[in-house]
């Protein structure tokens, strides 16, 4: 049943480490139902604004509601109704597949009778029903992403933590996974996701934010943010001094962006563009449209961030 | 205030006496139910060789340690070193591992239970751990025919206690340590000289003074006054005092443990 109460809110979330400011006045709510994704380059301050959600990180300043809990103070009951998928994974090595789950549950105060009943469909769920007694050391990484959801939903929550779900698979592992995740969120349960796939983000996420540097620089939803942010067009120009020719043609586009020998040409009508293409034999070039790929680094910029 | 800091350093302790622990120490005996004999084994290995080689060898060169020979002198500490050995060895190594390695308490650390929990799961976990290995050699030495009634099943409950202790401080150092290589440091400089000092192998009181006073403070010294008395028949002196000092080391080394984490953990 949907509410009208967000699930998760978060006002003025302030954060920093050793004098330096990782979450800088970072607010945002999540309405119950929706896949919200949280985006932004390595040390955003993605994670950190998940461990504070979940009472793992006290705040330096700012309040948090999760679940209509007030968190760090309430964070143990908060958790009773959330499920988390870490970054890495830290299933019990020395377990089964049956047995981490079992093992999960009871963290939760569930018996025994109970976890073994929910099992089966989990396994179902994970398409991990004949590895029930394998050891995790013999899974795929993909098979592990899979448990760990699983492992995550052992308490049926209402929100979902997943941070960067899909980092390391493969396309199959990962599509089979963006499919479960649809399919959670179809039942009713608020995902929040962090990734940095932008593709992962446009097919999953109903509304999210983009954080750069530890503060909001946008939010909506992925159409709005790149209806809004990017000419609906890009052509990319690469090849031999594709970054010269660019910048002899920058008035064919609305906006041209150069990154090493690859030329990005924003433009709302491409015919100039091409035609001006036409007759050039060492250049390659590649239509399509616009992506939440191009909002991200228009607003983030396009130098690297370790 | 002050009242109030004292309550926050100690309010770990009430964790003791909430359930949540219980999962946690429920999935370490799982994980060890599956290595039990070949752990138990290498558990009493150890201080069995140690036991017979030297109450042997070294035996039949002394006529008497203490009123005893040395064999009945020696099986008492040999018991409770092995559970020091195994509480350290859990709360270091182990500990450390789904600490910091296999981030088991990461898993943990996002349901419901807390960090309190977790610790207080791992101090009953090591402390149990080393109480099965300190009760394999009793059995041993009541097997053996080295004990006289009419105490000796005191003795199961007082196994638990440096159990406790030695947990407690191995958890203060699991917190500390970057790596496995500073646990090195913990053995060479506080688990061997304790070994040698604290009426183990040869009565504490022929040591020098100084050293003497630095054995008394010793959890292990406690330990095997406490014990040695109760396998040779007789009631140990100051039972309260001893009982008393390894329950404050527990209670004090924990706390500071489970504050060390939190700034470890919690950040």
């Amino acid at each position: 049943m949907a509410t009208l109460t967000p699930v998760l809110d978060i006002a003025c979330l302030r954060k920093s480490y050793g004098g330096r400011s990782i979450v800088s006045g970072v607010g945002f709510s999540v309405p119950a139902g929706v896949c919200f994704g949280i985006l932004g380059p390595n040390g955003a301050g993605k994670t950190t604004i998940l461990r504070c959600c979940l009472g793992l990180a006290s705040p330096d300043e700012g309040k948090i509601l999760l679940g209509g809990y007030p968190v760090p103070e309430n964070a143990c009951a908060a958790r009773r109704r959330v499920g988390v998928v870490p970054q890495f994974d830290n299933l019990d090595p020395d377990f089964t597949v049956g047995e981490n789950l079992l093992i999960y549950g009871r963290y939760f105060g569930l018996e025994n009778a109970e976890i073994q009943q929910r099992i089966p469909k989990l396994l179902d769920f994970a398409s991990l029903t004949d590895k029930k007694k394998e050891r995790v050391q013999t899974l795929s990484g993909g098979m592990k992403r899979r448990l760990t959801l699983a492992r995550a939903l052992i308490n049926d929550p209402d929100i979902l933590f997943l941070d960067e779900p899909t980092t390391g698979l493969d396309p199959q592992a990962r599509h089979l996974i963006w499919d479960r995740l649809k399919q959670l969120v179809a039942h009713g349960k608020t995902l929040i996701l962090t990734t940095h796939f932008m593709e992962e983000a446009e097919r999953l996420c109903e509304r999210l934010i983009v954080l750069d540097h530890g503060s909001v620089v946008a939010e909506g939803n992925p159409r709005g943010l790149i209806a809004s942010h990017i000419e609906p067009d890009v052509i990319e120009v690469f090849g031999d001094n594709a970054a010269r020719w660019a910048e002899n043609h920058r008035d064919l586009c609305d906006r041209l962006e150069i990154s090493g020998e690859t030329a990005f040409f924003y433009c709302r009508d491409t015919a100039a563009l091409r035609k001006a293409l036409d007759g050039e034999t060492g250049l390659h070039f590649l239509r399509r449209a616009a992506n939440l790929e191009d909002v991200f680094i228009k607003l983030t910029g396009r130098e690297l961030r370790d | 205030m002050r009242v109030q800091a004292f309550y926050k350093f100690f309010s770990p302790i009430l964790c003791w006496f909430s359930p949540g622990w219980i999962p946690v120490w429920q999935r370490n005996f799982l994980v060890w139910r599956k290595l039990a004999l070949p752990s138990l084994l290498g558990n009493l290995a150890d201080p069995l060789i140690y036991m017979l080689g030297l109450g042997y060898g070294l035996g039949s060169l002394l006529s008497q340690v203490a009123g005893v020979s040395y064999m009945h002198y020696l099986v008492a500490g040999m018991a409770v070193a092995s559970t020091m050995n195994a509480a350290t060895f859990e709360a270091l190594y182990s500990a450390f591992s789904r600490m910091h390695t296999q981030k088991t308490w990461d898993a943990i650390l996002v349901t419901p239970l807390s960090l309190d929990h977790v610790l207080t799961g791992e101090l009953f976990w090591a402390a149990s751990k080393s109480f099965f290995s300190g009760f394999a050699i009793l059995l041993v030495i009541m097997a053996l025919g080295l004990v006289a009634p009419p105490f000796v099943l005191w003795v199961i409950p007082v196994l638990f206690l440096p159990g406790l202790a030695f947990s407690a401080l191995g958890l203060i150092i699991c917190a500390l340590a970057p790596s496995y290589d500073f646990f090195m440091y913990y053995f060479t400089l506080f688990i061997t000289p304790m070994l040698l000092i604290s009426g183990v192998f040869f009565p504490a009181e022929q040591l020098p003074q100084a050293v003497y006073s630095v054995a008394s403070f010793l959890p292990l010294s406690h330990a095997v006054l406490l014990a040695r008395p109760l396998l040779l028949g007789e009631y140990p002196k100051d039972a309260a005092l001893h009982v008393a000092t390894l329950l404050g080391i527990a209670f004090v080394a924990f706390s500071i443990a489970v504050a060390l984490t939190r700034r470890r953990l919690l950040k």
